[in-house]
This record gives C-alpha cells, structure tokens and sequence, in this order.
C-alpha cells in the first residue's frame, strides 16, 4: 500500500472513472454500451471482430513469438489524464505491484525469450519495486523500455531518472499528443505541455534523443478527440522540425496511437455523445493487412496483481488470456505459443487505418 | 427529403460512378494521387483544402477537411489560420475591385 500523501500531484483533466463510483468504472459496462451500438463496414458489415478477421484469412488469432513482455506495474498516477484506457490516478494506490509479483514477473522473463519488457502504468516509477526491475532486467541484457507520462520526471523523488535511465541504456517512451500546447493540455491537463518541453529539455541534457541507440528517446501521440491517427512518419519529421525550432528539443521517434474505445476516452465519446460515430469510424477504416503485425501476437501483458492478458487494453477491460491458469507464478512458454486471443469491439482500434499498437502504426 | 445537403452523401461520394465509372474512376484516382505526400505534407494539404472549402463554402468538404485535418496533426490554433488566410483573400479580391470602381468613379465623374 502507498500513502497518499507521498504522491506527487501532477496536471489532471479529469478524475478517475473508479473515484467517482461511475458505472464505466466497471469493465462489463464498457463492454456491453460498446456492444449495443449500432455499426455499419468492415469486411462482414456485422461488428463482431472474430468475424471480420475471419473473413479476411485469420480464422483463429494466434500467437506468432513471444518477443516482449508488457508488465503494469499499477494504475498509481500523478496525472489524471481525458484519454486514459487504464483509469489511473492518484487514487488509485490500491492496484500496485508488489515485490513477490515483480519476482514472478522476471522469472517469466527468464522462460519467455523475450528480448524486450515494456513497463507501464499509471507512471510506473510510482512503483517502490520500479528501479529494483528495471536493473534486474537491464542485468539481463534485455531492452527495457519505460512508458513515461514526463511531468513524473519534474518531481522530486524522480528528477534523478533521466541520468539513472542513461547509464542502464532505458529507451524512454513518452506520451506528447501534440507538438503545440492547445491540444496537450486539453487531453491532459492544464500546464501539461510546459512540464512535458521542460522533461524532454532534462532528456536530452542526459543524452537522449540524438540517434544515439544507447539513450533513445520516443514520443507517442494519442489523437486528441474522436478521429484517427495520422501518417506516423509524415509526422514525425513535422514533429522533429516543429520541436527543434520552437524549444530546441529533440527525440528519435514518434509514435501514432488510436484511442480504443474504453475507459475515459469511451466516457468522453459517451459525453459528447460519439460512440456511434467513433466505432464507425474504426469500423470504416478496417484494414486487414494490420491483422499480422496485431500485438497480441508478440507480447504477454501482466497486470499488478500477476494476471495475464494478451494486451494491456484486455487487461484494463479484465479480458483475462483464455489459458487454464492466467498468472505469472503458472505460465507457461508452449501454452501461450497455442492459445487463442481474446477479441471483442475495442479491438476495431488497433486495424484501423495503418493500425496501432505500443510500437506505433503497424503498417508503412 | 426536406434540405438539400445531407450528411449521409459523404461516404456515398462513390455512387456517383452509377452514371459513367470510367470517368469515376479517373477522378478518384487523381483526387488520392493529389493528396499523397508529396513536395508538400499530407497535413500542409490539408490545410489548404480545408480553406478552399471554406472558400467554396461545401459542408461536405468542411466536414472531410476538418476531420483530415486533424488527423493529419493540425490544431485548432493552425486551421483556423488557414480559414483566415481563405477570408483575407475572399475580402481581398473583392476590395481590389474596388480600384475598378475608383477608375470609373473618376471617369464619370468632374
């Protein structure tokens, strides 16, 4: 358990779905309003996922290789940010990994193969156990990458991180959904953009974001509202230009995500009453070519607790992975190599368009 | 149907080859190669299109362009630029006629 008093209280937009008891705090509510909507497009024009993906050459969603280890280490969170898909904050000190967890988690590490563990949140260096496994991974050789929100990088207790992460060689991937104020703030919470520029300014002091492989520096961005992402590589030189010109800031990579409909994002397109529209517009933009690249197909995810999914947007939909025994302490290698992923209408945003997962567009 | 515009035309575009998909297909096919990217961003485009359809005044366009837009990574801040460059031009070119008017003012006139 984390006291409270010892959070840093970052930018917020909102606050958490499960502090105020609304009923989308519950993942089968989610489920269901998504459920009920009506939808038009993708291949069989009738909504349902494992039919459209059927007809498109995939009759069963397999695994291909295990390759990266996605670990929540909890939903604690400075910020309360409009988007977010995992409902954090900084109420939410109950869900947190705790150390025997973060042991079973590396001893799956150990069995996976996989080359690359993927630590996210809420901030996932609110986490007491965060350095103790980023080292343990690092002193495996393996690429470590820490999903960081920024402003955590201004506080007190982390300001050292940017130094720490480049003497173990931890890519930073942080989330900047736009170049310019307006629309960071707006998903993320006033004063976001000022603290982000200044975090990124820290980051390149520590060597970041100069194409050095060693301290490489990503930005992902969310769409801010109820449309798709655009051309990831036509706007990472616009980004690149516009960040270097206007605070001399400078990164590798930039990611471009979709939003999946659930959690806060679905609450907003619940308020400004955008299900429908969203979902079709997901639908309308299926591109089956992104089916093979899905994410699913090459990470495990593990929630706080030690459960296991198939990605962390089934883990915050608590879509647990369909094997015998969905935990840490019991996985098993051959297992997941032949299980089947869970699918259900969130999953329309990760084929859309060029596709989205954690490692950006899945297609050029 | 009591209006003339309706949104549900939009994503119905490409009936419009019912009456001659040959020519259709000609538009369709040069509309996308003018928008790929090219010596100008997919967003710079963007952005031009959202102020010609503000200058045209097509709801259709309006609704398209701001929707690309966005997706292209403007901001509300750049696209209402955009529509300001369209409006300076729209009330340039008609207070440049007015030289026309001054020309004739000044012939017609002692």
């Amino acid at each position: 358990m984390i006291i409270l008093d010892t959070i840093p209280r970052g930018p917020r937009a909102t606050s958490s779905l499960s502090f105020r008891a609304a009923p989308l705090a519950r993942p089968i509510e989610q489920l269901r309003l998504l459920d009920e909507v009506n939808v038009t497009g993708g291949p069989t024009n009738s909504g349902r996922f494992e039919l459209d993906i059927a007809s498109s050459g995939w009759p069963r969603l397999k695994p291909e290789r295990l390759e990266i280890i996605q670990i929540n280490l909890g939903k604690l969170c400075n910020m309360t940010c409009r988007h977010c898909h995992v409902d954090a904050g900084p109420d939410r000190t109950e869900e947190n990994m705790d150390r025997d967890t973060v042991d079973a988690c590396l001893s799956v590490i150990d069995r996976s193969g996989a080359q690359t563990v993927d630590l996210t949140g809420g901030a996932p260096e609110l986490n007491p156990h965060f350095e103790y496994l980023v080292e343990e991974c690092v002193l495996r050789g393996l690429r470590v990458l820490d999903r960081c929100n920024l402003t955590i990088l201004l506080t007190r207790r982390h300001e050292h991180l940017p130094e720490w992460f480049a003497e173990r060689g931890v890519e930073v991937v942080c989330s900047l959904p736009h170049y310019r104020k307006m629309g960071t703030d707006a998903q993320r919470g006033d004063g976001t953009y000022q603290k982000s520029i200044q975090a990124l300014q820290r980051l390149n002091k520590a060597g970041y974001g100069q194409g050095n492989p060693d301290r490489r520096l990503t930005l992902v961005t969310n769409p801010v509202g109820a449309f798709l992402s655009g051309n990831q590589s036509s706007l990472e030189t616009e980004w690149k230009a516009a960040l270097a010109r206007n605070h001399g800031v400078h990164f590798d990579q930039l990611l471009t995500l979709n939003n999946l409909p659930m959690s806060r994002y679905l609450e907003w397109l619940v308020e400004t009453n955008q299900v429908e529209l969203y979902l079709n517009r997901l639908l309308q933009a299926f591109n089956p070519s992104t089916i093979a690249g899905l994410m699913c197909r090459n990470t495990l995810s593990i929630s706080w607790d030690g459960y296991l999914y198939d990605c962390d947007f089934n883990q915050q939909l608590e879509m647990r992975m369909e094997v015998p025994r969905p935990h840490v302490r019991d996985f098993d290698l051959d297992i997941w190599q032949n299980h089947e992923i869970r699918t259900a209408r969130h999953c329309y945003g990760c084929t859309a368009g060029a596709g989205s997962s954690c490692g950006g567009a899945i297609t050029g | 149907m009591d209006h003339y515009y309706h949104r549900s035309h939009l994503p119905r575009f490409g009936e419009i080859a019912e009456g001659n998909q040959e020519l259709a297909d000609s538009f369709f096919a040069y509309y996308g190669k003018v928008f790929e990217e090219g010596s100008l961003t997919v967003r710079e485009k963007a952005l031009i299109a959202l102020a010609v359809a503000n200058t045209v005044q097509c709801p259709y366009c309006i609704d398209a362009y701001t929707t690309a837009c966005l997706e292209a990574g403007s901001d509300l801040e750049q696209m209402t630029e955009a529509v300001h460059v369209a409006t300076a031009i729209r009330g340039g070119a008609t207070l440049v006629h007015g030289v026309q008017m001054l020309d004739q003012v000044k012939r017609l006139t002692m």
